[in-house]
């Protein structure tokens, strides 16, 4: 019996996943979120027999009680979530809430099998995580003057990974974190928020020359510490989120260009300066020729995405833990390794829903600031897991960031749980705008008529049309009306 | 009217600045999508070199999971076989003992032979899905998958008693297909006893009896090395080869360098053919000043000399001087294969297997398939590449000389037979007391071949008396077995 389990859970688990992420991409056929409402349900069944099959095979794999305990609260934690997002905010975007829920239970699982201590600890900062994330859609709503701090947030900003650099200890050879009585800090997981709001801000009203100018300055500090704090990773993230928002912000392709290439000039003038980025790409280019030294991480990562196959070897059948930091850096390989390439590459098209969903609010967003930032957000997200499983697959040179949600890291999970709830917010600021034009269309409408020009209300409607299918969202305005 | 155009104003404004959202969503979609390929296609491409990696965990636990696999001749003779004790450990056994030492390996001590090559398959297990979960609940190993090699029992032996007492080598191969018959190298180990004897032959540095000498041993060719003398002699004069001729007095002076033939012996008026059959030393030395050493630096080249032979065993790489600027004495010995040239047998057997195929190689291989333990065949291999060694004119006309040397010339020990052979032999001197090892390389029927077999007896004197009737003992093997 025990064996039948075992054996074929690993088929369910992959199938519970695969029929999520198809979900995921199923919603973006419906135009409102009322006729969505079963592809909902649906995943959030999907969600509870994943988690339940992934624990049954823990459970009996271990036959320890513990993780059963576990994992009863993991399960309450969840449907604590989605059920008080719901409550709260009836009009909320419920893509993002599952996804964010399935990440996490993914990180719950692979997490629990790797270390129980650190799943725990991993747990209880995701629920307190959870409990502060949930206020935040509301103040995002509210506190509209968040628009005009710019210059505050880059001061922020900027001290909080100055005193890093400053005091900082060292973690995995770069100093990018602190503790503050006993809880390490690391400061440039939360600055990336404050970076995009202050971008956003900055630039939202003005995108003249001069002024962009000072903009990337002070954009480029951020960096530069990041760049000495050895923390490579963080760099990248906040340049090239700098980066696209430029080119949104200006509409200017030649920012773009001129942004890239600066980067890649840049890239290469520290790959001559920095011995540990040279180390890096060569480890990249031939890992099997130092891999008793600076190649070992990654080629071990290699061969745990080898072993997975399809389906994965099964929980606690592998040996992820030959990877060095594989709970932070190699999260996705150890998930490949025991849940399958499948889990894998639907955990990467869960990440990429999200990530369309993101920029699909921006493009709804009239108001300009709000636009910047939920496409601010969305590109940090992207690109951060870009980084990390681009990394771990040896796609591109390895930076060494987690994977949102799911990997181990209390700084991390919190940062990204907030960046969901602010888009969240964002989503009610947008249906809110919705609701305001479609009255103003219907006056509009109206007066055109008396006005016979009848043609500028038909002329709209195939530029409606003109966003992908895919990404086709919803603004039935007249259902969102009934909504508010 | 204003109003209108107001609206149209911000209508292009939306549109363009969804344009920069689209832009970047798309590009971050296909990124994703080039990334998600590229890890499916990495992780199946090199599935094989990864688990062949020690540094991988996931052998280790293929060894667990399954036993080890057996190896086995073309006819299906066990080669390899790993028997449960009653204790329940596992030992490999060899039946055939020292006559497959060097080709089948051994798999404890490290990995040599096919017992390395076939690694990967050995330890997989392709046994039906309902056997592995039986094995699994009766706490079994699974059954590993069986390699069957190219190798032919009768061959084998024989070539493996002709050689007798000697030190020395013997490949055989089908010129055809490239499948190895038989490859012996002597002095040989019983892969039974390896664990036992290990430390006695780790020390042993004079016979080095681990050694693979037909793939590894690196000899002069002697006479043997005529045969590309000839083909770069044929290759410069296609049609006027024939009327070489030259007066043999036993011994020649060039530049002041002398030397001299096979124990002194006067040929008097030889052209090519006879030079060849009578392996004419003054001769050879007088086409090495008629010959382009440019030229001949090319086709050395073309011929594999200095370069990793195309076969998957670990083999030596031949060495040879033929610097156009280099000594008129150089020259000379150069071209009768003495001087700085050594090769390895695998690689005279190579050239002589072009010359038999109409100036392709075609690269020899030693596993021929895969089946799991039902017998289903999971792989098959074949050769894996082919080589133009020669244009098949050349080839033609050397088969013509070689044919000769059994005929009239220095191998008609091994004329007579039911099967015209063809090859050339050769005495290398290897110490300045003139003892040689005796070389023989031929293949037959000359007129359709089908095998080809490479010699060489480490100090046993001539080529003709001692190679030729080991070869022919191989010979004989073959044909007794393939009569139709």
């Amino acid at each position: 019996m025990e064996h039948y389990v075992i054996a074929l859970s690993k088929y369910f688990i992959a199938i519970f996943l695969a029929l999520y992420t198809y979900e995921c991409f199923a919603v973006f056929r419906f135009q409102d979120e009322e006729r969505r409402k079963g592809i909902y349900t649906r995943q959030i069944i999907l969600m509870f027999f994943f988690h339940f099959s992934a624990f049954l095979t823990i459970c009996v794999q271990t036959g320890e009680l513990q993780y059963l305990f576990f994992y009863a609260f993991q399960q309450l934690a969840i449907f604590a979530t989605l059920v008080l997002f719901e409550l709260f905010y009836p009009t909320l975007n419920r893509l993002i809430v599952h996804n964010m829920c399935m990440l996490l239970t993914i990180g719950f699982i692979i997490l629990t099998r790797l270390s129980f201590e650190k799943a725990m600890k991993q747990f209880i900062i995701v629920v307190i995580s959870l409990v502060i994330s949930m206020i935040i859609p509301h103040f995002i709503y509210k506190m509209k003057f968040l628009k005009n701090l710019s210059w505050l947030y880059a001061l922020i900003g900027i001290i909080s990974l100055g005193i890093v650099l400053l005091l900082g200890s060292i973690t995995n050879g770069s100093k990018i974190s602190y503790t503050i009585a006993g809880i390490t800090f690391q400061p440039s997981e939360f600055v990336k928020i404050i970076f995009v709001f202050f971008i956003a801000s900055a630039l939202y009203q003005s995108s003249k020359f001069l002024h962009v100018v000072y903009v990337t300055l002070v954009a480029a500090v951020h960096v530069l510490i990041l760049v000495v704090s050895k923390d490579l990773g963080g760099a990248l993230i906040f340049f090239m989120t700098y980066v696209l928002m430029v080119y949104l912000a200006t509409h200017k392709i030649r920012y773009l260009l001129l942004g890239l290439g600066g980067g890649c000039a840049a890239s290469i003038v520290a790959y001559q300066i920095f011995s540990h980025i040279q180390t890096r790409v060569q480890a990249w280019r031939d890992p099997w020729s130092v891999i008793d030294g600076d190649g070992y991480q990654i080629t071990q990562s290699l061969f745990s995405l080898g072993r997975g196959e399809l389906f994965g070897l099964g929980l606690f059948k592998g040996a992820p833990d030959d990877i060095p930091f594989v709970e932070q850096d190699f999260i996705f390989s150890a998930v490949v390794e025991e849940m399958g390439l499948i889990v894998g590459l639907c955990l990467i098209l869960i990440c990429l829903s999200c990530f369309i969903m993101f920029m699909n609010i921006s493009m709804k967003l009239k108001d300009r600031f709000y636009q910047l930032v939920a496409f601010g957000l969305g590109v940090l997200y992207i690109f951060q897991i870009f980084l990390t499983i681009g990394g771990d697959t040896k796609f591109i040179p390895l930076t060494g960031v987690t994977l949102p949600l799911v990997s181990y890291g209390g700084s991390s999970v919190l940062t990204i749980l907030i960046m969901f709830s602010i888009i969240e917010g964002l989503f009610m600021i947008r249906l809110d705008e919705g609701a305001k034009s479609a009255r103003r269309k219907q006056k509009a409408t109206r007066r055109e008529t008396t006005e016979s020009e009848p043609s500028f209300r038909r002329s709209r409607q195939p530029e409606e049309e003109r966003q992908p299918e895919e990404e086709r969202q919803p603004e039935d305005d007249g259902q969102q009306e009934q909504e508010r | 009217m204003t109003d209108s155009r107001n609206r149209k104003d911000s209508k292009k404004k939306k549109k363009s600045k969804n344009r920069e959202i689209l832009f970047v969503t798309y590009t971050f979609v296909c990124i994703f999508l080039a990334m998600m390929s590229y890890i499916c296609f990495y992780v199946y491409t090199h599935e094989e070199v990864m688990i062949n990696n020690s540094y991988n965990a996931g052998q280790q636990m293929l060894v667990l999971q399954n036993r080890r696999g057996s190896i086995y001749s073309k006819d299906g003779d066990v080669l390899a076989k790993t028997v449960v004790q009653d204790d329940g450990s596992e030992v490999r056994e060899y039946p055939y003992g020292e006559v497959f030492s060097h080709v089948v390996g051994y798999s404890t001590k490290g990995k040599t032979g096919v017992e390395a090559l076939a690694n990967y398959y050995l330890i997989q297990s392709n046994a039906p899905l309902n056997e592995k979960m039986n094995n699994n609940i009766a706490n079994q190993k699974n059954p590993g998958d069986s390699v069957y090699t190219t190798l032919e029992t009768s061959m084998q032996e024989a070539a493996y008693n002709a050689l007798g007492v000697y030190d020395g080598a013997i490949i055989a191969t089908n010129p055809k297909t490239g499948e190895v018959l038989a490859m012996v190298s002597k002095p040989g180990f019983d892969p039974n006893e390896i664990a036992s004897v290990w430390e006695d032959l780790i020390e042993d540095d004079e016979s080095s009896v681990l050694l693979n000498r037909a793939t590894q041993g690196l000899y002069p060719p002697g006479s043997t090395f005529k045969i590309v003398t000839a083909l770069e002699y044929l290759k410069e004069n296609p049609d006027t080869y024939q009327n070489y001729h030259f007066t043999c007095n036993g011994s020649i002076t060039i530049d002041g360098s002398k030397i001299k033939c096979y124990h002194g012996v006067n040929h008097g008026y030889v052209d090519l053919k006879k030079s060849f059959a009578k392996s004419c030393n003054s001769s050879f030395a007088n086409i090495s000043t008629k010959i382009d050493w440019n030229a001949f630096d090319k086709t050395l080249d073309q011929l594999l000399f200095g370069q990793k032979l195309p076969f998957d065993m670990e083999s030596s790489v031949s060495m040879i001087n033929a610097d156009p600027d280099s000594s008129a004495e150089n020259k000379i010995q150069t071209s009768i294969g003495q001087g700085e040239t050594l090769v390895t047998p695998l690689h005279m057997n190579m050239i002589t297997c072009a010359i038999a195929n109409e100036g392709v190689l075609k690269c020899p291989y030693v596993m021929d398939r895969v089946e799991n333990n039902n017998g289903a065949i999971m792989k098959k291999f074949s050769s894996n590449s082919s080589k133009r060694l020669m244009d098949s004119d050349t080839s033609q006309i050397l088969t013509e000389l070689m044919t000769e040397v059994v005929e009239n010339g220095t191998a008609t020990k091994l004329s007579g037979q039911l099967y015209t052979a063809a090859g050339k032999t050769g005495s290398a001197e290897y110490n300045s007391e003139s003892d040689s090892h005796a070389w023989f390389t031929g293949f037959a029927p000359a007129e359709d071949p089908q095998v080809c077999v490479t010699v060489i007896i480490e100090g046993a004197g001539s080529g003709g008396d001692h190679a030729v009737p080991i070869a022919r003992r191989v010979f004989d093997a073959y044909f007794s077995n393939h009569r139709e």
